[in-house]
C-alpha cells in the first residue's frame, strides 16, 4: 500500500474482512465464556449426582457422568438422605410446589383485583391506597421478618401451609405492574364498554382479564420461580418435615464435609431445578409475548 | 326512533367553563352535525348526551324522557369513537354482538342482526377476524356495525372519519349518510371538517368557545352566517373581512381607505359612522372594480384560480376567479353587493337589511 492515503479511501476489502473475522472471534469467545460460566456449575452438579458417594467423598470432581444415577435418584425421591434431614424429596417437592403455586396464584389474583380498583375507579382515598401499596415495596419479607414471625406464631400458624404462604401473598410489584398496564388501556375502550352496557364486573371479566392474559403468564413465571426459591421465611416458619420445602431440605442435607452425602445432595438439587425450568419452558411463548407486546 | 332535546346544558371542569348553556332540539331521524374549532367543546357536548360526562347544569331529554341522571347503558344510545375502540381480543362478530349479549338478546336474534349489519357494511367475510387484522376502513365499519346492531334510539359519532385517508374518508362519509337515511336513526355527528359537516348534516351546529354560534341548515349557514366566526369558519377559502363604516342613512358602507359600497338589499340600522365588518367570499369579487389588488400568490387550480394579494391599505384579500390566472401586476377588483355580508364591527353579529326599502341592485364600489 502507498504511504499517501487519499482523504476518502475506498475501504480495502481484505482489511475489512479481517476486521470482521476478528470481531466474530471476540464475540464468540465472550459468548462461550459466558456459557461456560453459567453452565459449568450445573454440569458439575448433574455429573456429581450420577456417581456414588465414595467418589465425591474422595474429593474428586468428576467431569463425566458415572453409572449410579438410577439408584441415587430413586433413593432421594423416596427417602432423602440417610444422615441428616431424612425427608423424602417427593414430600419436599410437593410442599414447595404447593407453596410456589399458591403464592403465585394468590399474588396474581390479589394484585390484579387491587390494580383494577386503583386504576379504573375514583373513590375517596384512592391515592392513599396507591401510595400504601407503593410504600410496601420498601418492606419485603426480609425487612419485616421478625414482626411477621411474631404475628404468625401468635396465631399458631407455625408449621402450616397458611403460615408459610399468607405472609408472602400480597405483591406490590405485581400490583404496580398491572396498574401500569391498565393505564395503557384506552379510555375509549372503557367508554365503549359502558355504552355497550358492561358494568365493572363484566368489564373486568370480558375485557380486562383477557387483555391481561400475557401479562399474567409473564408474572406467573417470575412469581413461581420467586415462590419456589423462597428460603428465609420457610426456614423460620417450618420446623417439621410435613411442610418442609425443597430449598430448606437441600440446606439441611449439607453438614460437615464427611457427614454429607454429596451425590444425594446433587441429585436433590437437580430435582429441585426441574419445576422452575419446566414452568419457564412451558410458558416461554406467553412469557416473551407478555414482556414484549401488549395486545392492543 | 327518537327526538333529542338539549336544554341549557353547561359544563365546567373544575373552575374552567367549557360549555355555556347549549340549547338544541333534534327531530326524529334528523342528522345533526356539530362542527367547530378544536377545543370548543364538541366532544364534551356529545359525551354529556351519551352520559359519559355529567352536565354541570341543564337537562338531556330523549323522546320526552329526562335522561340527565341515567347511566350511559340506560339511555339506549350507541356511539362510534374516533379511534373505533374495538375490543382487541374479540372477533368482529363478538365485537358487534357484545352489547346485545349483555342485554340478554337471544342468540338467534343476535346472529340475525349481526349478519344483517355485516351484509349492509360489507363485513360478511370478516366476522371471524380480530380488529388488528383489519384495515382502518374495515375497523371503522365494525365500529359502525357495533352501533347499528344495537338498534338504539340515538347514534353519536365523535370524529369517526378523522383517522382515515382522504379518499376513504369521502367514501365512508357517503356511506354513513346513506346508512343514516336508510335506518332513520336520529344522529349527532361531531367533526371539525367543514366539508364533512356541509355534506352530512340536515342541520349544523357551529360551535364557538362553548356556545352554539348558529344552528341551521348547511345552505342557510353558508348564505346567511350569523356572525363573523361562522362566516369565517364555513367556506373555503375563508371569507374576506374588510373593516368599514356605515354611510348616511344606512344605505351603504365605506371601506376603510376606500370606496363606498351600496347595499343591494336595503339599508342597515344605525348612525352614520357605525363600525362594520364587511364579509365577501373569495368567489364574490368582480374583476374590473376600483379596488387595486397587488397579488402576491397565484394558485392555478385548473378550472379556477385562487389569488392572494393585498389592498393598498395592507388588507389581505383572497380571490377565487373562474378560469386561467389573470396577467401580472395590479388587478382592479370590485365587490358584488348582492353577495355582501354585513356584520357589526364590534360584536361581529350579522346585520340584516331593514326590510322596507329595496333599491335596485347595482355593480358598485
Ligand atoms: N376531563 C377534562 N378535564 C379538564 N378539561 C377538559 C376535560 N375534557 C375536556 N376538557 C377541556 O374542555 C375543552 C373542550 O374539550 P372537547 O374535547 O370537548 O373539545 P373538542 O371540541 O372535542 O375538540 P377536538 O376537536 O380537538 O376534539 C378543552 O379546552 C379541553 O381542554
Ligand atoms: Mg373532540
Amino acid at each position: 500500500m502507498p504511504q499517501a492515503v487519499p482523504a476518502i479511501a475506498a475501504p480495502d476489502p481484505a482489511a475489512s474482512e479481517a476486521r470482521r473475522a476478528r470481531a466474530d472471534w471476540i464475540t464468540h469467545g465472550i459468548l462461550v465464556l459466558g456459557v461456560v460460566l453459567f453452565a459449568l456449575p450445573v454440569w458439575l452438579v448433574l455429573v456429581g449426582s450420577t456417581h456414588d458417594a465414595a467418589t465425591i467423598g474422595r474429593g474428586e470432581v468428576p467431569l463425566l457422568p458415572g453409572g449410579h444415577a438410577a439408584e441415587t435418584y430413586a433413593a432421594v425421591w423416596t427417602q432423602g438422605d440417610t444422615r441428616r434431614a431424612q425427608v423424602a424429596v417427593s414430600t419436599m417437592m410437593f410442599n414447595s410446589a404447593v407453596m410456589a403455586l399458591l403464592i403465585t396464584i394468590g399474588k396474581i389474583a390479589i394484585s390484579i383485583v387491587s390494580a383494577y380498583a386503583v386504576a379504573f375507579f375514583s373513590f375517596p382515598g384512592r391515592m392513599l391506597c396507591f401510595w400504601a401499596i407503593f410504600v410496601t415495596l420498601m418492606l419485603p419479607v426480609e425487612v419485616r421478618i421478625f414482626p411477621t414471625f411474631q404475628v404468625v406464631s401468635d396465631l399458631g400458624l407455625v408449621n402450616t401451609y397458611t403460615g408459610l404462604i399468607v405472609p408472602l401473598i400480597a405483591s406490590a410489584t405485581a400490583t404496580l405492574l398491572f396498574r401500569q398496564f391498565f393505564l395503557t388501556i384506552p379510555d375509549e375502550l372503557v367508554e365503549a364498554a359502558k355504552m355497550d352496557g358492561a358494568g365493572p364486573m363484566r368489564f373486568f371479566k370480558d375485557v380486562v382479564l383477557p387483555l391481561s392474559a400475557t401479562n399474567m403468564a409473564a408474572l406467573f413465571v417470575i412469581l413461581f420461580v420467586y415462590g419456589w426459591n423462597q428460603y428465609l421465611w420457610p426456614l423460620l416458619i417450618t420446623t417439621s418435615a410435613d411442610v418442609e420445602t425443597i430449598v430448606i431440605g437441600i440446606v439441611k442435607m449439607i453438614g460437615a464435609e464427611a457427614d454429607t452425602e454429596w451425590n444425594r445432595v446433587m441429585a436433590t438439587t437437580v430435582l429441585a431445578l426441574l419445576p422452575p425450568v419446566a414452568v419457564v419452558i412451558l410458558m416461554q411463548r406467553w412469557f416473551v409475548k407478555g414482556l414484549v407486546e401488549t395486545e392492543k | 326512533m327518537a327526538t333529542l332535546t338539549v336544554e341549557r346544558v353547561s359544563k365546567s371542569f373544575g373552575k374552567v367553563p367549557v360549555l355555556h348553556g347549549i340549547d338544541l332540539s333534534v327531530a326524529d331521524g334528523e342528522m345533526i352535525v356539530i362542527v367547530g374549532a378544536s377545543g370548543c367543546g364538541k366532544s364534551t357536548l356529545l359525551r354529556i348526551v351519551a352520559g359519559l360526562e355529567r352536565a354541570t347544569e341543564g337537562r338531556i331529554v330523549i323522546s320526552g324522557a329526562d335522561v340527565t341522571r341515567l347511566e350511559p347503558a340506560e339511555r339506549d344510545i350507541a356511539m362510534v369513537f374516533q379511534n373505533y375502540a374495538l375490543y382487541p381480543h374479540m372477533s368482529v362478530f363478538e365485537n358487534m354482538s357484545y352489547g346485545l349479549r349483555i342485554r340478554g338478546v337471544p342468540k338467534p336474534e343476535i346472529a340475525r342482526r349481526v349478519a344483517q349489519a355485516a351484509e349492509m357494511l360489507g363485513l360478511s367475510g370478516l366476522l371471524e377476524r380480530r380488529p388488528r387484522e383489519l384495515s382502518g376502513g374495515q375497523r371503522q365499519r365494525v365500529a359502525m356495525g357495533r352501533a347499528i346492531v344495537r338498534e338504539p334510539k340515538l347514534f353519536l359519532f365523535d370524529e369517526p372519519l378523522s383517522n382515515l385517508d382522504a379518499k376513504l374518508r369521502v367514501a365512508m362519509r357517503a356511506e354513513i349518510k346513506r346508512l343514516q337515511r336508510r335506518l332513520g336513526v336520529t344522529s349527532l355527528f361531531v367533526t371539525h371538517d367543514q366539508v364533512e359537516a356541509m355534506t352530512l348534516g340536515d342541520r349544523l351546529v357551529v360551535m364557538n368557545q362553548g356556545r352554539a354560534a348558529q344552528v341551521a341548515t348547511p345552505m342557510e349557514i353558508f348564505a346567511r352566517p350569523a356572525d363573523t366566526y361562522v362566516a369565517g369558519f364555513i367556506g373555503s377559502p375563508a371569507m374576506n373581512f374588510l373593516p368599514a363604516t356605515l354611510t348616511e342613512g344606512g344605505l351603504g358602507a365605506r371601506i376603510a381607505d376606500g370606496p363606498v359600497v351600496r347595499f343591494a338589499d336595503g339599508p342597515r340600522p344605525g348612525m352614520a359612522g357605525r363600525s362594520l365588518t364587511l364579509g365577501v367570499r373569495p368567489e364574490h369579487f368582480a374583476l374590473g372594480g376600483p379596488l387595486p389588488l397587488s397579488p402576491d400568490l397565484v394558485e392555478p387550480l385548473g378550472s379556477e384560480t385562487v389569488v392572494h394579494g393585498r389592498l393598498p391599505s395592507g388588507q389581505e384579500i383572497t380571490l377565487r376567479l373562474p378560469g386561467a390566472p389573470p396577467g401580472h401586476g395590479t388587478i382592479g377588483i370590485g365587490i358584488r353587493p348582492e353577495h355582501l355580508h354585513v356584520f357589526d364591527g364590534k360584536t361581529g353579529l350579522r346585520l340584516e337589511a331593514e326590510p322596507a326599502i329595496q333599491p335596485p341592485p347595482r355593480v358598485a364600489a
